[in-house]
């Protein structure tokens, strides 16, 4: 009998993670780190025509780019003569699971459907739990989704709860875990369990889904303005929607696009801890997932992840739980929007960064999320409060997470903060090295590092 | 309180006890079991909270697992209003007022 104790169930990753997957990933694994990219990516078999397609029979896409002409009319009034550049949102809460994951979730279980599988597993306790059980729902397809939900005292938080909603109410089975990274042990179980395939966020498939998003904007936004964008800002964690989104804008001939992405900045709250876990006001967009995942991919439930983001990112932007949660009522107040907070991250980024650029530039926030129940600020930062978090008014700066919530006293607190991008690169670079035989790193490894990071190959033929 | 068979109910499970946790784990969570709780169709006849049961989940997989809860509340809600940001979102729309518009 196979034996399904801890030790046994994670030795047997490697297997459990091909059969799950439909797709061959052993010519992309002969080196530690190094691997053909495109290749990768051109393992599905659909161009961005026939994704948008398919995306289309599923209900997803085409989703409203709305100008946000008042607060671009507040950013311009604090900033100075002749800057504050249009923002411009993609309205994704209009998915049919209420986020832009919708179109992740499209094209994976599109390619399980083509490959056989009866049904579909995803570790996740974000959005994209709710659009795997809703595309697997219009499948006929079954649908496990398992979640971190509760700390050891039972406690989960409002929004996390909410998402496990979600995905009960499109018949999804929802297996809710208390706190640890061995949420990749059960998930493991119930693959081998099942049978069903693994709906990883980090398949070729879960990106080009994405990619439709970035064309998208660059339609609208030459129907609108005339012009690509000048900026594009995602919300960034694991990885996924920076990648997918940069990637169709490129396709779509955005190439002097500026693509940045943003996190709420969650220092010094450890992702494994049952007393920290309560203590995050937002459950995914932070950094917690944030830098360790632009830093070093390959840390998934796949074999290569198809998300990479340093591959894509000119800046990485900072920004406090406060000033997300104030852009959200801002939304609310000035535009009429009312969405979930965590999809409003690379908003409260575009707000700052409009004042640094002309009036004639543009910025695209490329995701709104759905609001509800739970999803609400109100929720959120009344569980907080009622937990001993302090909620107050005054300078951004000050904000401590995991014990207080500063709401800028004004609009001209909010901005944005430079994540080290050379640090990050260079430590990917180092990390690659270290893990390659001596006397392997020629030139394609330098090739490979260049693209991975956007070096120089001077630069990285330095580092090595 | 009892539970019938047909009843939509909450199970519990440990799934891996402290000393089967790996080390890495900071130690406020390796000082607790890893716990896994599941919703369906209780099987088992006639039950009490904390006796083991069996159920169907939607999925139709049977699970077994200490009955927790029969129909459990959702629970999560909108909150209370934060007088916080209800203040800032009147201080963004009163400077508006006193914003020409353009064009």
């Amino acid at each position: 009998m196979t034996k399904t104790d801890y030790a046994s169930v994670m030795a047997r990753k490697g297997d459990i993670m091909l059969s799950s997957l439909g797709i061959d990933y052993a010519p992309f694994m002969a080196h530690p780190a190094m691997f053909d990219y495109e290749a990768l990516m051109g393992l599905v078999p659909y161009d961005i025509d026939q994704v948008r397609q398919i995306q289309l029979r599923a209900g997803v896409g085409s989703t409203a780019l709305i100008e946000l002409r008042q607060i671009t009319r507040l950013a311009r009034k604090l900033a100075p003569k002749g800057k504050g550049a249009r923002i411009f949102v993609k309205d994704e809460a209009a998915n049919p699971s209420g986020s832009y994951k919708a179109r992740r979730a499209a094209l994976s279980l599109h390619h399980a459907e083509h490959a056989g599988f009866k049904g579909v597993v995803t570790a996740t306790s974000g959005n994209y739990g709710a659009a795997v059980a809703s595309q697997a729902a219009r499948r006929n397809l079954a649908c496990v989704v398992v979640q971190e939900v509760y700390d050891s005292h039972g406690i989960g938080q409002p929004e996390i709860l909410e998402k496990g909603r979600a995905c009960e109410i499109y018949g999804a089975e929802v297996a809710q875990l208390s706190v640890g990274p061995e949420l990749f042990y059960s998930f493991l179980r119930v693959l081998e369990e099942t049978g069903y395939f693994n709906a990883s966020l980090y398949t070729p498939f879960a990106i080009a889904g994405v990619e439709p998003l970035g064309f998208e904007i660059v339609e609208q936004m030459r129907d609108a303005t005339g012009t690509t964008p000048d900026v594009v800002i995602c919300t960034h964690a694991g990885g996924g929607n920076l990648t997918g989104t940069a990637r169709g804008l490129r396709k779509a001939g955005a190439d002097h696009t500026q693509i940045i992405g943003a996190s709420v900045d969650l220092t010094g709250l450890h992702m494994a801890s049952d007393s920290d876990f309560n203590r995050k006001h937002f459950t995914t967009g932070h950094t917690g997932f944030g830098i360790p995942f632009a830093g070093w991919p390959d840390r998934t439930d796949v074999p290569r992840n198809a998300a990479r983001v340093l591959r894509y990112m000119d800046r990485y932007l900072l920004l406090k739980q406060g000033e997300v949660f104030y852009m959200t009522e801002v939304l609310a107040r000035l535009e009429g929007l009312e969405r979930g907070p965590a999809g409003n991250i690379s908003l409260a980024a575009a707000f700052a960064l409009s004042q640094e650029m002309d009036a004639d530039q543009t910025i695209v926030v490329q995701e709104t999320e759905y609001a509800g129940a739970g999803k609400q600020p109100s929720a959120q930062l009344d569980f907080a409060r009622r937990r001993g978090i302090d909620i107050l008014r005054g300078d951004s700066e000050s904000e401590i997470p995991g014990q207080n919530v500063i709401i800028p006293d004004e609009p001209g607190r909010i901005r944005v903060r430079d994540v080290d991008m050379t640090k990050l690169r260079r430590s990917l670079v180092k990390k690659v090295v270290a893990m390659s035989e001596p006397g392997t790193c020629g030139d394609d490894l330098v090739n490979f590092l260049a693209e991975e990071t956007q070096m120089r190959r001077a630069d990285v033929a330095a580092l090595i | 309180m009892t539970s019938l068979a047909g009843n939509w109910v909450q199970i519990h499970n440990i799934v891996l006890r402290p000393d089967q946790r790996p080390e890495t784990l900071p130690a406020e969570t390796r000082a607790v079991p890893l716990e896994l709780r599941v919703k369906g169709w209780q099987i088992t006849g006639r039950a009490e909270i904390g006796e083991e049961i069996r159920i169907r989940t939607v999925l139709d997989r049977e699970q077994t697992g200490t009955l927790i809860a029969v129909n459990p509340e959702y629970g999560h809600d909108f909150g209370r209003a934060i007088p916080e940001l209800l203040a800032a979102g009147d201080e963004v729309v009163a400077m508006m007022r006193n914003t020409p518009k353009e064009g």
